[in-house]
């Protein structure tokens, strides 16, 4: 087998030298009437050349972002991710090393990770990032569950535009702890609910996407205000971080704990993961944190370093008192994040930014005019709302026949039904062209006519 | 003069003259300092070429930022430098052996790294019509198969992002499983040997960890388990077990206890992280788990890449099954169906909610499924095999003379010592573990498990030659020879040859500098005259 080094030679010395007659002998703790002779009923060894065809195959069957006009989003985002990203984080070094739990040896790692949390610090207007969490949905499971700690009460109000998801994956984790509670207000296209009125002395946190699951930009500064005003802590949430170069940062809005997904920088589209959750919070709050920090301290010889640090937070010391269970966290995800705003910087995010936004703006224009078909938003970045006159799965279905992949049926997520059956979330970034809209257009008039 | 087998130096300072002086630079030829991409990136510069903007309406209402974006960027070589140069500071499984037990650092194939780039997986999104991606279902589909038969299970949640998510999402389906029985449990047992993962999960899923004592072998006797069960009757939901254990050991009793507390109305969850010692040797559903995370980027080789990601689907007994959370796939013979509503629910399917946004870590399955079919049942029982004859060879290379916390007797896939054999000699596990570093080597895991002193747990993996094993324990026979001599220096402070010496960690907790932040201008005070 072309990974193993061992020849039966080797094999049979070894065991010779290890002073057992039989492999079997090492596995005698295995209870005798549960230890398999052999693996029946699973194929054997292929060579490269098998499994590569045998795989090639299956990707084959399907429809990748890259070959048509592609509009979904909701969640996650199609960008162009220059080549050196790519190929930087196949350095061997980067790929195949573990947790930098040995600060003399790692400090490529660690000098990134310092490098990833000042740039998320940075970008969201907050004092102080974690080294990721799994991806944005999980994060703001965790987020929700750090403000209990901090606010010492168990009620989390949930917006309306949060993405339905990550309102399940909020609800799943919090329904197992004693005394929690998820008040999750209705599904909210335009960001017309009244959070506001939801927000009382019990509220733990509210927990605010924008731009919203739907696209709209919500103003958080009011929200914030109430929130604090109840001793409550605003939890903003993104899913497209491109939307920061263009917008005012949750922090400076009064976000007490900013949480989202970092795919769009540096990461493929991969059907959902793995991503990278982006983590960051106030000062006051950093013991309370979940995940991985790496801070800045000097070795013996005075000479800068980074370690891992506040570390006392964490399942490996604290076990059953720790402030997160996370361990292996996004890595090599938040390293292509990183070299990827590397390569941008601030004024080229802002740039990309206003890319997107341009091209969100010219298929509103485009998909607005066509019969029947309504744009909900009146603010928004790269993605946003239409309502059409037939059901949005089978427009979904139509379009995407036609070659065209435009965007997500809400009700694929959200299974409220009325108004929401009709609703598509359309997503538009750098990568889309005027041919890309005008197929859409095209193919949108054809399917509603 | 200090020889190796292989007749190299293995002393510093032997190779020739000590460096003369220092350089003006600060870098030693190879080995480069590299500032903070803030202390040299550009604020008006960027390394990625975009059109200039067309003029156009903004649609953004009041929302516009009004600050520019403070974040320094690099040209293209500038930033591949950097990188390049950070990497270099790295230890990684490719450059060398990476003995981190319990984390199985094992070769990571190209090919599957070549497999997850195919624009068919990694261009796809999750929530394209599912009418055009087949074949991503079909990957999902064939990989669950083969973690079904590989733990003689009958049902797989794939979604969980890592392997204490997993645990997460097992102890989820097991409360769930509990509270549909009209039951109400508060405790886990959970071994003192465990990962600290294991009690933060019992906790953050709202029970209360009793801690289970181990037996003076290093395993857990199911008199323990049962003594336990009985001063907390009809409270225990659950036993968290690792198996094999973080002692290297396989847990000879592991059916009793699992039958303890069956009949106890409690379940069994398994920590799989050391499932890489008996795949192909033992179906864990045959020894009445009911349920286990597997971690793929241990036992099947997605690479670690500096921290995850990492990606933990939980196999569940036919008890736990009806609890798997969305989204799943339903098959109706050779069809396909996915699950990722509650409207779409048959009877029985009774899922507690949903671990994640989308379908879990995709380019881990198309990793793990290739590494899987490479090696074929044949491969992965070998596999098995050879991580477990590496980790015997390096014990019976060394028994002599580092000291076994439970005897002369076979291990798994790794192997313990404690720290008698540094008894009086004044060097620590830390101090001898660091010290290996000087010598190339990655230290292996300390202070863990917490049950003996000074733990070192070594796991060689199979991935390692046997003349690889051989430099590696006759490394360590001289660092032993050599701290049993009085040597201090050679470990004391040590490592004194990789790019940083010891870092300062307490400083580091006490006064957290957690990002880069400008320096303030230096002050000048005029001159007087």
């Amino acid at each position: 087998m072309r990974y193993l080094p061992l020849s039966d030679n080797d094999r049979a010395d070894m065991l010779a030298r290890i002073g057992v007659s039989s492999i079997d002998e090492l596995f005698a703790d295995i209870p005798q009437a549960v230890r398999l002779e052999e693996l029946t009923n699973l194929p054997r060894r292929k060579t490269e050349m098998q499994v590569e065809r045998q795989l090639t195959a299956m990707a084959n069957k399907n429809v990748s972002a890259g070959s048509l006009p592609f509009f979904v989003g909701a969640g996650a985002y199609k960008h162009h991710v220059p080549a050196t990203v790519d190929h930087l984080i196949q350095r061997s070094e980067f790929l195949t090393s573990y947790t930098p739990y040995q600060p003399e040896i790692t400090q490529g790692t660690l000098q990134a990770l310092f490098e990833f949390q000042t740039q998320v610090a940075n970008l969201t207007g907050m004092e102080v990032a974690n080294a990721s969490m799994y991806d944005g949905s999980t994060g703001t499971a965790e987020a929700v569950l750090m403000a209990h700690r901090i606010t010492r009460k168990k009620k989390a109000v949930l917006s309306g535009g949060l993405h339905p998801q990550y309102r399940e994956v909020v609800e799943g984790v919090s329904a197992k702890l004693p005394g929690a509670f998820v008040h999750s207000l209705l599904a909210d296209p335009m960001g017309t609910e009244d959070i506001l009125a939801q927000i009382d002395d019990d509220t733990s946190c509210v927990v605010v996407q924008s731009p919203s699951f739907y696209g709209q930009l919500i103003d958080l500064r009011p929200i914030a205000e109430k929130a604090h005003a109840h001793k409550a802590l605003l939890i903003a949430v993104f899913t497209e971080v491109v939307s920061l170069g263009l917008l005012e940062s949750p922090g400076a809005q009064g976000a007490d704990i900013v949480v989202g997904e970092g795919q769009s920088l540096g990461n493929p589209l991969t059907f959902g993961g793995p991503y990278v959750g982006l983590f960051a919070t106030r000062q006051k709050y950093v013991r309370n944190m979940p995940g991985r920090i790496c801070g800045e301290t000097v070795d013996a010889e005075g000479k800068r370093g980074f370690v891992l640090t506040l570390s006392t937070r964490e399942q490996h010391i604290r076990r059953d008192k720790a402030t997160s269970n996370i361990c292996t966290n996004s890595g090599l995800c938040s390293l292509a994040f990183s070299i990827h705003m590397t390569l941008l910087g601030g004024k080229g995010l802002q740039r990309l930014a206003r890319i997107n936004h341009m091209n969100a703006t010219a298929l509103a224009d485009t998909l607005g005019k066509v019969e029947g078909v309504e744009v909900l938003n009146s603010a928004f970045f790269n993605e946003f709302t239409i309502r059409t006159p037939k059901k949005a799965d089978d427009v979904i279905e139509s379009l995407a026949a036609k070659g065209v992949l435009g965007g997500v049926p809400v009700s694929r997520l959200d299974k409220s039904g009325g108004d929401i059956d009709n609703l598509i979330v359309v997503a538009s970034t750098e990568v889309n062209t005027d041919e890309d809209r005008a197929a859409y257009a095209q193919a949108l008039k054809e399917v509603l006519a | 003069m200090t020889m190796n087998h292989k007749g190299r130096s293995t002393r510093a300072g032997e190779a020739g003259p000590p460096m003369p002086h220092q350089t003006f630079t600060g870098n030693k030829a190879l080995d480069m300092e590299e500032p903070l991409i803030f202390e040299i990136g550009h604020m008006d510069n960027c390394g990625v070429d975009l059109d200039e903007p067309m003029d156009f309406v903004p649609r953004l209402g009041s929302h516009m930022r009004t600050e520019p974006v403070d974040l320094p960027a690099l040209s293209e070589p500038e930033t591949m430098r950097h990188y390049v140069r950070l990497s270099r500071n790295n230890y990684a499984i490719d450059a060398g052996l990476y003995p981190l037990g319990s984390c199985t650092m094992k070769h990571n194939p190209r090919l599957n790294e070549k497999l997850a780039r195919l624009p068919g997986f990694a261009d796809i999104h999750p929530l394209q019509p599912i009418s055009t991606v087949p074949g991503a279902f079909e990957l999902i589909s064939e990989l669950a198969d083969w973690l079904m038969e590989l733990t003689g299970t009958n049902a797989v949640a794939m979604s969980p992002k890592a392997g204490a998510h997993g645990e997460q999402c097992g102890m989820m389906a097991i409360k769930h499983a509990i509270e549909a029985k009209g039951e109400e449990r508060s405790i886990v047992l959970v071994p003192e040997s465990a990962h600290g993962t294991n009690p933060a999960t019992a906790a953050l899923v709202g029970y209360k960890v009793v801690a289970i004592p181990a037996k003076s072998d290093g395993t857990v006797s199911v008199d323990a388990v049962i003594e336990k069960i009985q001063a907390h009757e009809g409270q225990v939901a659950a036993l968290m077990l690792t198996n094999p254990n973080t002692c290297g050991l396989f847990e000879p009793e592991v059916i009793e206890i699992a039958k303890a507390i069956h009949e106890a109305g409690g379940y069994f969850y398994c920590d799989g992280a050391n499932f890489n010692a008996i795949v192909g040797k033992a179906k864990p559903g045959d020894l009445g788990i009911d349920a286990m995370h597997i971690n793929l980027h241990k036992t099947f080789s997605t690479p670690h890449g500096g921290g995850g990601p990492g990606s933990g689907p939980v196999v569940l007994s036919d008890r736990l099954a009806p609890y798997a959370p969305l989204p799943f796939i339903r098959k109706n013979g050779e069809e396909l169906e996915i699950v990722e509503t509650k409207d779409q629910l048959k009877e029985g399917e009774l899922p507690f909610g949903r671990m994640t946004a989308f379908f879990g870590q995709m380019g881990m399955y198309v990793r793990a499924l290739s590494y899987i079919q490479s090696h074929g049942s044949d491969g992965l029982m070998q596999a098995s095999e050879d991580a477990v004859i590496n980790a015997n060879y390096v014990r019976v290379g060394l028994q002599d003379l580092m000291s076994l916390p439970y005897g002369e007797r076979p291990c798994m896939h790794e192997v313990l010592f404690d720290d008698t054999f540094l008894k009086d000699t004044g060097v620590s596990t830390l101090d001898f573990a660091k010290a290996m570093i000087d010598e190339g080597y990655h230290p292996m895991t300390m202070y863990f498990p917490l049950v003996v002193s000074g733990a070192m747990l070594i796991e060689p993996t199979e991935s390692e030659s046997r003349a690889s094993l051989d430099l590696f324990i006759a490394t360590l026979r001289d660092l032993v020879m050599s701290a049993k001599a009085g040597e201090k220096d050679r470990f004391e402070g040590a490592p004194f040859m990789s790019p940083r010496r010891r870092l300062d960690e307490t400083t580091a907790a006490r006064k957290p500098v957690l990002k880069w932040v400008a320096p303030e201008p230096t002050r000048v005070e005029p001159e007087l005259a």
